[in-house]
Formats: structure tokens, C-alpha cells, sequence
């Protein structure tokens, strides 16, 4: 039971971390190189505009797309490795 | 064959197969009913999710806010597709694992308060009233067009056609519709796209053609873009936004607002399992992309064209924008889509200088040295899509498919509402806080008459909207962000939050970001009773009272922690809840409840 409860902690520590992994991404593209860094990124052209321009309206969804494949793949095995799947 | 007979042929069809799922799916039991047997395929559910989340605004106006907009839109793009993300790693996965039914169901159950699941169905109803709302109009508007029938009338046919699969087959026949609804609604919104995008870029993926070169003058699209409507006054199509905190706050709002929807949530309580929910997120943003990507080069494009077909001279131009300007068509010489769409009212013109020409500008920069005596030409953007056809000269078939295509989008986004609004009355107000000793046979009843109620509420609401009806974003995503979305993720994340904490939370976030909105949208939304303009000079910290969800939800974060810290912590059954909810191990025994 004991062993258990640690391990199931550990699972649980192991997918926040994850989280705060794919969300920190999740962050960078859409706020930051979207947004925020617009003007720092200015001057990488990308087909007439601007990579900003770019994340904003195509890079952030793209990103966001493999994040969630991301997640989902590495939870499968963290589900796994932790007997905790179904 | 005449275009009306096609728009006839190609809705009548969708609708045959709208009832032919109908018949085939009818729902058995209240768990067909509620959550479709919990038994969908990830990428069925994907599919489904996005029908159930395209509504007739992202179909019809999405790509006119971006063409109208340029670079300060994209927040629709980001915000309505990242909330699937956090909602992917915050909320499904562990709501689906607790596998009951509704939303109001985790609250209640998890804060071990009947206020609290009260506070939710009281803030699932507004949101979900407010956006059905707009999805009855809209399929009213769509059948007008395409079918001349009036608006009424349209109304009444979208309702009946809902009706007939959502009281009998519940979530079972939703769920198989909206995957129909996806398809027609995907295909329809894609080919004139593609069309368009060779026409004017010769690469014929429209998310491609988009950043790629204006084959008519040589130069790229987006700059040939900013220069045409440059030479006309208007700010550059990927012109930078000053006010970046408003832009952040809006797209978080957006974000967390689509995440707190219950009518998107309770779509993955319907896969086997909690791994399915965590593929099926992924899926449902892919097939969602699938219309977001091509939206912003349609809207882009649509806008050139737009330009180009009042000045044609502009078209080819690289240099002489300026003399282009002077030389836009005559009235006279208008093209027939200019003429179609005119009887509509969606486009107007007058011709304020009278000299027979159509002078299209931003009458905020002074032209008078051009002999302009102010814009002649307003285009209500929601034609954009709606006159792609035609505008690309795609026959008539096209035409008959985006007619069954917006009409796609407002249903399967109807039903998917109408879905949260029936289950929490039939579920959460009857079977658990009036009546817990109803039989499954009552509760199955009470489910098809609260559909059959909701629906009617929906009519009479899409025939006399009312002055919230166009606040959608503002109080949908607004109370889904300030309020649903920080109660469930805490109930997940934190086992110390308890019910004070948890209420006190929902009722701050909500009435602060209410608050809000009324200062500048009037109370209730009543014009006129707004205490403070509604212009950026007097929003505090530049902050729209459309993007107030996000700070909403903040506060409700900041009550919520410091109630529950100085109350005391929740009793050890629900903290062994919290545990159970965070393995997926288990949630196959969990669904029988």
C-alpha cells in the first residue's frame, strides 16, 4: 500500500512536470514569439511579413497540435511505466 | 438547373442524412443519452468535437474578422485553438477518469456542495443560452440566402431538424451528426478556398498560398496586400498592435474561456478511456486546424480580391498605387456577385461624389485631393465566405455545398449546446438535487422533454434575440473562463481546496468580470446604462471588457486559495476522490456508476 501511494505521488509529480513543460511551449509561441516578440522577430522574413506574423495566424496552432500529440504520447508510457494505465 | 435547385438538392441531401443517422442512433439508455454509451472512437470524438465547436461564426465570420483585422485577429486563431491544449493536459483527461455525465456533476460532487453545483448550472445555462443564440440566427440567416425562405421560417426548419435528432438520439445522435456535419461543413469551406488560392498565388493549399507570391504582380501576397490597402488609407493588413497586454489578456480569455465550455467538455466523457480523451483533444484541434489554417488565407485573399475588383488597375501594379486609386470600376460596370449580394443589404453603396465610380477607402484619411467626398462602398464582412463562390466564378455546385455548409456549422453546434443546457436541467436539477429517487425510465423522459424545452427557448430566442444575444464572446467565453474553468482545474490540481474556497471563488470571478462588462456594455446590456464609455481611453489599464475573463479567472484563483486556506480542508472521501481522478487505472468500473 505504502509503495503504492509513493508511486502513484511520483506519477502524479512526473505529469505536472510534463504539464509545465508543454505549457511553457504553449507560452513561448502564442504570447511570446505571437505577441510579445513580435518586434524582436521582425526581421526574419517569411513569405512578405514577418515570422511573428507568421506564428500568430499558422505557427501557434501547428505548435499547439504537437504539443497535445506530445502529451498524449508521453502519458501513454508514463501510464505504463507506472502500472497506473487502464 | 437553376442555383436555387442546386442549394435545394445539396441541403436536402445533408438533411436526409442528418435523419437517417437520426433513426439509426436513438439513444436507450440516459448513458446513450448523456455521453453517447461512452463508447466513441478517438477520432470520431475528435471529428465530433469540432463540428460540436465550429460554429456559424467561425464558419461564416472567422475569415471576415481576420480579413477586416489582419494581425490584431489572429487572437481568434490562437485563443480558439489553445484552449485545447490546456484543456487537454488540465481538464479532460481527469473529468473523463471521474465519468460521470455533466459538469455541474464534478463540481457539485467534488466541492460536496449543492451551492456550488447550483452556481454551475446557473453559469453552464447563461453561457450556452447566449451562444445558442447566435448558431439559430445564423442557420436563419443561411437558409434565407440559399433557399428563400424568410428568416423565420428558417429558424423554425433548423429547429425541427435538431429536434428530430437530439430528443430522440441525445448525445448518440449528436455525436454521429456532428461527425456528418464536420465533413459536408469541411469540404464545403475548403474547395472554394483552394480555388481561390490558386487563382491568386498559383499553389493550391490555401494555408501555402497565403505566404506565397501574388502571381498576377509578382510580389508577395501579404505585401502586395499591405500595399493595396495602404494606397487606400487603411492600417497595413500585418500592421503590429500597440496595446500588447489587451492582445495577451484576450487571447487567454479566449483560451481559458474555450476550455471552461461545458458543451465542449462533456464531448470527451464519451471515449472508453482516459487515454482516448488525451488522443482525442489532439485529434479534435487537427480536424480543427483543418478550417483554422485555411481561414486566415481566405480572409486574406478574399480582402485582396475584395480590393482588386474595385480597382482593377491595382491588381497588377508594383508601383503606381497611387494613380491605380484614382481609377476604380463604375458602378455601372459592377460584376453580378456585386449585384447579388447588393439585394441582401449585406453590401451598399452610394455614391457620395457622384461621379459614377465606386470609391472603396478609409474615409478616416483625408482624399479630397483625389475628389473623394468619403466612402461609398460598405461590405458587411460575414459575406466573405458566403460570396467565395462567386467571387472565384466556381460553379454553381460550390455554391449549393457552402449553403450546406454554414447551415452544418450552426446545427451540430446547436446540438451540442442544447445537449449541456438539457443534461444539467434533466440530470443536475431533477435526478440529483430535486428528485434522486427517479427512475432511469423518469430521467430518460425528463432528458427528452428538457431537449424539447430547450430547443423551443432557443427558437423563441433566435426569432426575438434579445441584447445579450450578440455578446457571445463577452459573456459565454467571459463566465466559461472567470468562473468554470478555475473551479475545475483546482478541484483536479489541488486536493487542499475545499468548497468555501472553491464558491467563493466562482462567485468573485464571476461577478467581477459581469461587472466589467456592464461598466462599458451597459447593464444586462441594456444601451445606454453603461456608466463609462466603451473606448480604450477609459478601460482600465487598456484592458477590453472583452478580455476581462482572463483577469476574472485570476481573481477567482487568488479568493479561492486564500478562502480555502483559513477554512477547513475537505473531508478524506473527497480527497481520495481528487487521487482517483489524477490515475486513469480504473475509470472502465468508474463509467457504471
Amino acid at each position: 500500500m505504502a509503495d503504492d501511494k509513493t508511486n502513484a505521488a511520483e506519477y502524479w509529480k512526473a505529469n505536472v512536470r510534463l504539464i509545465f513543460g508543454c505549457l511553457a511551449v504553449w507560452a513561448f509561441v502564442s504570447y511570446g514569439c505571437a505577441i510579445l516578440f513580435r518586434p524582436l522577430l521582425a526581421g526574419i522574413p517569411v513569405g512578405g511579413t514577418d515570422l511573428g506574423f507568421w506564428f500568430a495566424q499558422q505557427g501557434s496552432i501547428l505548435t499547439f497540435i504537437v504539443l497535445i500529440f506530445f502529451y498524449a504520447w508521453k502519458m501513454n508510457k508514463l501510464d505504463e511505466k507506472f502500472g497506473l494505465g487502464e | 438547373m437553376s442555383q436555387f435547385a442546386i442549394n435545394l438538392l445539396f441541403v436536402g441531401a445533408s438533411f436526409a442524412l442528418y435523419i437517417g443517422i437520426a433513426i439509426w442512433a436513438r439513444a436507450g439508455s440516459t448513458k446513450d443519452f448523456y455521453v453517447a454509451g461512452g463508447g466513441v472512437h478517438p477520432i470520431t470524438n475528435g471529428m465530433a468535437t469540432a463540428a460540436d465547436w465550429m460554429s456559424a461564426a467561425s464558419f461564416i465570420s472567422m475569415a471576415g474578422l481576420l480579413a477586416s483585422g489582419g494581425y490584431a485577429n489572429s487572437t481568434f486563431l490562437m485563443g480558439w485553438t489553445g484552449g485545447y491544449v490546456i484543456l487537454a493536459m488540465l481538464l479532460a483527461p481527469y473529468l473523463r477518469k471521474f465519468g460521470k455525465f455533466t459538469v455541474p456533476d464534478f463540481i457539485g460532487d467534488r466541492f460536496y456542495s449543492n451551492t456550488a453545483r447550483l452556481v454551475a448550472i446557473v453559469c453552464l445555462i447563461v453561457a450556452s443560452v447566449t451562444y445558442v443564440i447566435g448558431q439559430m440566427t445564423g442557420a436563419g440567416v443561411a437558409f434565407s440566402r440559399f433557399l428563400e425562405v424568410s428568416n423565420t421560417w428558417g429558424i423554425w426548419l433548423a429547429a425541427l431538424i435538431v429536434f428530430l435528432y437530439a430528443v430522440f438520439g441525445g448525445m448518440k445522435g449528436i455525436t454521429y451528426t456532428q461527425v456528418a456535419q464536420y465533413i459536408v461543413l469541411i469540404i464545403a469551406y475548403t474547395i472554394p478556398a483552394v480555388f481561390i488560392a490558386f487563382q491568386l498565388t498559383g499553389n493550391p493549399i490555401p494555408m501555402f498560398g497565403m505566404f506565397s507570391t501574388h502571381t498576377e504582380s509578382g510580389v508577395p501576397l501579404l505585401e502586395k496586400l499591405d500595399d493595396v490597402v495602404n494606397a487606400l488609407g487603411f492600417q497595413d493588413y500585418t500592421a503590429d498592435v500597440d496595446n500588447k497586454l489587451n492582445m495577451v489578456l484576450f487571447t487567454l480569455s479566449l483560451m481559458v474561456g474555450t476550455a471552461g465550455l461545458p458543451h465542449v467538455i462533456i464531448r470527451f466523457f464519451t471515449v472508453p478511456k482516459v487515454a482516448d480523451a488525451r488522443w482525442s483533444a489532439g485529434w479534435a484541434l487537427v480536424f480543427i486546424a483543418l478550417l483554422y489554417l485555411t481561414a486566415p488565407a481566405v480572409g486574406s485573399m478574399a480582402r485582396l480580391n475584395l480590393m482588386t475588383t474595385v480597382y482593377p488597375e491595382m491588381a497588377g501594379q508594383t508601383e503606381n498605387y497611387e494613380e491605380a486609386a484614382n481609377n476604380p470600376i463604375l458602378y455601372e460596370e459592377r460584376p453580378d456577385w456585386f449585384r447579388t449580394w447588393e439585394e441582401t443589404g449585406l453590401i451598399n453603396f452610394t455614391d457620395t461624389n457622384e461621379d459614377g465610380r465606386i470609391q472603396f477607402y478609409n474615409d478616416a484619411t483625408d482624399y479630397t485631393d483625389r475628389g473623394w467626398e468619403g466612402n461609398e462602398l460598405t461590405v458587411n464582412n460575414d459575406i466573405l465566405v458566403l460570396a467565395n463562390p462567386e467571387i472565384a466564378n466556381l460553379p454553381g455546385w460550390v455554391i449549393g455545398l457552402i449553403a450546406a455548409g454554414g447551415i452544418a456549422a450552426a446545427l451540430s453546434t446547436a446540438a451540442g449546446l442544447l445537449l449541456a443546457i438539457s443534461s444539467a436541467i434533466s440530470h443536475d436539477l431533477i435526478k440529483t438535487m430535486i428528485n434522486p429517487k427517479i427512475t432511469e425510465k423518469g430521467e430518460m423522459l425528463a432528458a427528452r422533454i428538457s431537449m424539447g424545452g430547450a430547443i423551443l427557448l432557443a427558437t423563441y430566442l433566435g426569432l426575438n434575440p434579445p441584447g445579450f444575444a450578440a455578446q457571445t464572446v463577452a459573456l459565454a467565453f467571459g463566465i466559461a473562463g472567470a468562473s468554470l474553468f478555475p473551479a475545475l482545474m483546482m478541484g483536479i490540481f489541488s486536493k487542499r481546496m475545499n468548497s468555501p474556497g472553491a464558491v467563493a471563488g466562482m462567485l468573485a470571478g464571476l461577478v467581477c468580470t459581469l461587472l466589467y462588462i456592464f461598466t462599458y456594455l451597459g447593464w444586462f446590456f441594456v444601451p445606454g446604462t453603461n456608466m463609462l464609455a466603451n473606448t480604450p481611453d477609459n478601460w482600465i489599464l487598456g484592458i477590453s471588457p472583452l478580455s476581462f475573463g482572463a483577469v476574472g479567472a485570476m481573481i477567482n484563483f487568488a479568493v479561492a486559495f486564500a478562502v480555502s486556506r483559513v477554512t477547513a480542508a475537505p473531508p478524506q472521501e473527497i480527497q481520495d476522490l481528487v487521487e482517483s481522478v489524477r490515475y486513469p487505472k480504473g475509470a472502465g468500473m468508474a463509467v457504471d456508476h
